[in-house]
């Protein structure tokens, strides 16, 4: 027998004054292997035409349709119902400005962490159209795809508890993003240049260690590693300040 | 009041080929803004795995490698449809390209000397990595090609190329506007002045006027009932060139099936699978693909692997399911290690949609869409036919040169060379352009609109019954069924009718929700006329193509025709037309005279004419037809072209 499904969604228009949050109950029959991309378009087109969401790859990996599914942020579109309780409560991540139903502003908040983490190579050097490329261990460009691989879906902010309750928390993403650079030999930034912004309240040591974002990212992205990373690279620039303050040695750290 | 927004120029689309024009154009000076149905990094180009293709000639495998056997390669992929002298344009700035996108930051899978294990042609071998190109770009297989090309990062190249391009365009401050739609072009006395624009956070309308505008909206699969692409693949940049009566769409009917879109779900597994020694098998788990391509093995292109598929499910030798018939792609040799490295996103993707642990077990595949070679056509530079001020780069046009059939790994590589290549082109022109600010032209092309979106809402004209969703399915239906692999010409015309009356009973659709915000419905039903538009395009360009070549086989056509149809189809659509205008151009000067492929095994009826003759053809049409200018004389990028004009001039 199939199960009979209950998708207790979130409604609520914030742009028409007379819309009020709310959840909605939307029934619908359990079919074979179905996810959640499938489950909600089925709402849309049977039941709710006006329904808010947001999907684009369906595949896991344009990181469009994080949303809090029974109350745990993650990817809509790979989700099976199989693996929920009849009674599925969907509503949007929080920490992220609400478009409506489902769908948040990811798109807005992500380009303001780029801006601020200064998401790109910074270099002296200019690209020569006529040299060989710059040479790279094999292994240092792996470990550089193993964080590139973030897709900025948002799960770990909205599943953070800092980042519900501070809003300029750097959070997981982005200081997965400045270890992606720190990674990587083409970027002249060093410890220093990063001191600032890293070793902070709003950096790293806003963190109280609740690690939900490792807990939920889809990726399976290594928070625990690049938190401990962080700390440890930012304590070290801290120490050598200090000892260099007191007139000894140089920092020990480059 | 609505708003009215101002550049210098203006780019629909936040893919790779959109943000690299971008970059360009913006290097040339001008002030430039981005349109975005999504926020930009989850444009489909970050789904892209493989890899890119360039000859950098970097590992033992890929040694020996030339800018000059890459394009002779995608001439042959493209079945002797493509303009040569723009794939000659693209094999020789690919390798650039490649190396500017490690410049900034990607983190490519690079060469490691010394001995390596592969598979190639289903067996296992050890080959030794030349120790003196430790560190540079690493290449994989893909089909069709001569040499391993293939550039790739694991099987998230997209993914690290669309987040390293996205990251210049932040270090540059070009303003990307996301969930933004374009849904008519602002035009007048033949030249583009910018679009109308649907904000999908409000649903208010907006203008924006511009020098120069450039599409660069992908493809369109979603006509499709079964496509790998994004649901946003929609084609609305081809809608609203074609709406404008003036600009042509080419080759519409040129639409690529990729071998390995997993069952069900319709999901892409790369290429990159095979390349790296996946191989495909039956029911009876047999290796059938040596028995037809002796070869070119499961690495022959993609329409003849596509096709062998279906030639031997039509056999019989399919695997039934309740998601209709497939093949295995059979992943488990490579071992756990690779599997978990280089095709990570493929393990996940089998473990999450199918369940399937591709280490230990099948994964089922058939032929799906995957690509639309066809689209707003456009001179060498990049400037769409017929339209100034108008270009486009990317799937969404037609630069043209995949032809009939596009080899894997050549289109995001298309992506990032067309949009450094065209982007600095249109750069330059914008600066030759003053900006026109016709505030009354912008305010007839918003009402318009308006009027449009408030008959939706109010429910038509009285008799509106219809609604969207339907309208889609019937159409896709359609196309999955009769304009597909194998394509008889019967079909074709039941098809071009079938979708002609839905295409007209989409001028009586009735919404079920009234509110105008960001409303999916509407959305939805301003799409609709746009998706219904391109796919008679593909369906009567398909009917009227009376051959096979690449990616369009006709049963009742079975062979090439290079004495008829060595041809480009342009598709217009007059205003207030139900159906499109069907015309030919020739595919461009040729320097390869059409051949054999060397896989695929059709028989080919030969020109007549020589190639001279057929080259003078192509430029006297060029001027007959009064299409852009281009920056520099047709035929200055083929090699033997520059030699033939310096020797008649000496």
């Amino acid at each position: 027998m199939a199960r009979e499904l209950t998708l207790r969604i979130f409604r609520y228009d914030p742009l028409n004054p007379e819309s009020k949050p709310c959840f909605v109950d939307y029934k619908m029959e359990e079919t074979p292997r179905l996810n959640l991309f499938v489950a909600l378009h089925r709402v849309r087109e049977k039941q709710a035409p006006d329904l808010q969401f947001d999907f684009v790859c369906r595949a896991g990996v344009c990181g469009s349709c994080g949303m809090m599914i029974n109350g745990r942020p993650t990817l809509a579109c790979r989700t099976l119902t199989a693996e929920l309780p009849e009674t599925i409560t969907l509503a949007p991540m929080p920490a992220f400005k609400l478009i409506g139903d489902l769908s948040v502003d990811t798109g807005t908040w992500f380009r303001g962490m780029s801006e601020r983490v200064e998401s790109w190579i910074h270099t002296q050097k200019e690209f020569d159209p006529k040299a060989e490329e710059q040479r790279m261990d094999d292994g240092t460009a792996q470990k550089i795809y193993e964080l590139e691989r973030c897709i900025e879906c948002g799960c770990c902010v909205a599943g953070c508890a800092t980042a519900n309750i501070r809003e300029d928390f750097l959070g997981a993403t982005a200081l997965n993003r400045i270890g992606r650079f720190m990674l990587d030999p083409r970027d002249e930034r060093d410890s220093e240049d990063w001191f600032e912004l890293v070793a902070t309240d709003e950096g790293v040591f806003g963190c109280m260690g609740l690690m939900g974002c490792d807990d939920v990212c889809p990726k399976e992205l290594p928070l625990l590693e690049v938190f401990a990373y962080m700390r440890r690279r930012m304590s070290q620039v801290a120490a050598g300040r200090a000892k260099a303050d007191a007139g000894t040695s140089q920092p020990v750290i480059t | 009041m609505s708003e009215l927004i101002t550049t210098d120029v203006l780019v629909i689309g936040a893919g790779l080929a959109g943000e690299r024009a971008a970059i360009s154009a913006s290097a040339e000076g001008n002030e430039v803004v981005i349109l975005s149905l999504v926020p930009p990094r989850r444009s489909h180009s970050c789904a892209a795995q493989g890899g890119m293709q360039a000859a950098l000639g970097n590992c033992v495998k890929g040694a020996g490698d030339s800018e000059e056997l890459h394009w002779l390669d995608t001439v042959k992929g493209s079945d002797w449809g493509c303009d040569q002298e723009v794939a000659r344009i693209f094999a020789d700035t690919a390798p650039v390209a490649m190396r500017e996108m490690a410049h900034h930051g990607v983190p490519w899978t690079r060469v490691k000397g010394g001995p390596a294990d592969y598979f190639i042609k289903g067996k296992k071998v050890t080959l030794e990595e030349p120790h003196e190109n430790e560190g540079l770009i690493m290449h994989r297989d893909f089909g069709g090609v001569s040499r391993w090309r293939t550039c790739y990062t694991a099987d998230g190249t997209g993914h690290t190329v669309l987040y390293t391009m996205d990251n210049m365009v932040v270090e540059l401050g070009i303003a990307v506007h996301d969930r933004m739609e374009a849904i008519s072009l602002i035009h007048d006395a033949g030249r583009c002045h910018g679009a109308v624009v649907r904000c999908l956070r409000t649903g208010e309308l907006k203008t924006y006027l511009a020098k120069a505008t450039v599409i660069a909206s992908g493809g369109f699969g979603r006509i499709y009932k079964y496509s790998t692409n994004a649901i946003i693949n929609q084609g609305s940049g081809q809608s609203i060139a074609l709406d404008t009566g003036l600009v042509p769409l080419g080759n519409m009917e040129a639409v690529q099936f990729h071998p390995t879109g997993i069952v069900p779900t319709d999901i892409l597994v790369t290429e990159g699978c095979r390349g790296d020694g996946g191989l495909l098998l039956d029911v009876d788990e047999y290796r059938f693909m040596p028995d037809y391509e002796p070869d070119k093995q499961e690495l022959a292109s993609r329409d003849v692997v596509s096709r062998r598929m279906t030639e031997h499910m039509q056999k019989g030798k399919g695997v039934p399911s309740p998601d209709g018939e497939h093949l295995w792609l059979d992943l488990r040799h490579l071992g756990e290690d690779h599997l978990r490295t280089k095709l990570r996103e493929v393990y996940d993707i089998c473990m999450y949609f199918l369940g399937v642990n591709p280490i230990k077990e099948l994964v089922p595949v058939r032929p799906t869409q995957h690509y639309s070679m066809g689209g707003i056509r456009v001179n060498k530079d990049g400037h769409a036919y017929s339209l100034k001020g108008l270009w486009s780069v990317g799937e969404s046009a037609c630069w043209d040169l995949h032809g009939m059939n596009r080899l894997g790994g050549n289109s995001l590589a298309e992506t990032v060379v067309a949009g450094m290549f065209c982007g600095q082109r249109l750069g330059e022109w914008a600066n030759s352009q003053t900006l026109e600010v016709d505030t009354a032209l912008a305010d007839i092309a918003l009402n318009e609109q308006q009027e449009r979106i408030n008959a939706l809402i109010t429910g038509g004209m009285g008799e509106a019954n219809e609604n969207v969703d339907q309208l889609l399915n019937e159409a896709q239906d359609i196309l999955q069924a009769k304009v597909g692999i194998f394509r008889k010409g019967e079909e074709l015309a039941e098809a071009v009718v079938g979708l002609r009356e839905i295409y007209q009973r989409s001028r009586n659709l009735k919404m079920r929700s009234a509110f105008k915000g960001a409303n999916p419905e509407l959305a939805a039903a301003l799409r609709l006329p746009g998706m219904l538009k391109l796919a008679l395009c593909v369906a009567k360009g398909a009917l009227l193509r009376t051959e096979s070549r690449g990616g369009h086989s006709r049963e009742d056509y079975p062979k090439r025709n290079d004495r008829d149809w060595l041809k480009r189809t342009l598709a217009r659509w007059p205003v207030g037309a139900d159906e499109p205008e069907i015309s030919y151009e020739p595919v461009g000067l040729l320097e390869s005279p059409p051949g054999h492929r060397g896989y695929g095994g059709a028989e080919n009826i030969a020109m007549e004419e020589s190639v001279e003759d057929y080259n003078e053809k192509v430029e006297r049409e060029w001027i007959e037809q009064g299409w852009q200018e281009t920056a520099t004389p047709l035929g200055e990028e083929l090699k033997e072209m520059v030699e033939y004009a310096s020797t008649k001039q000496s």
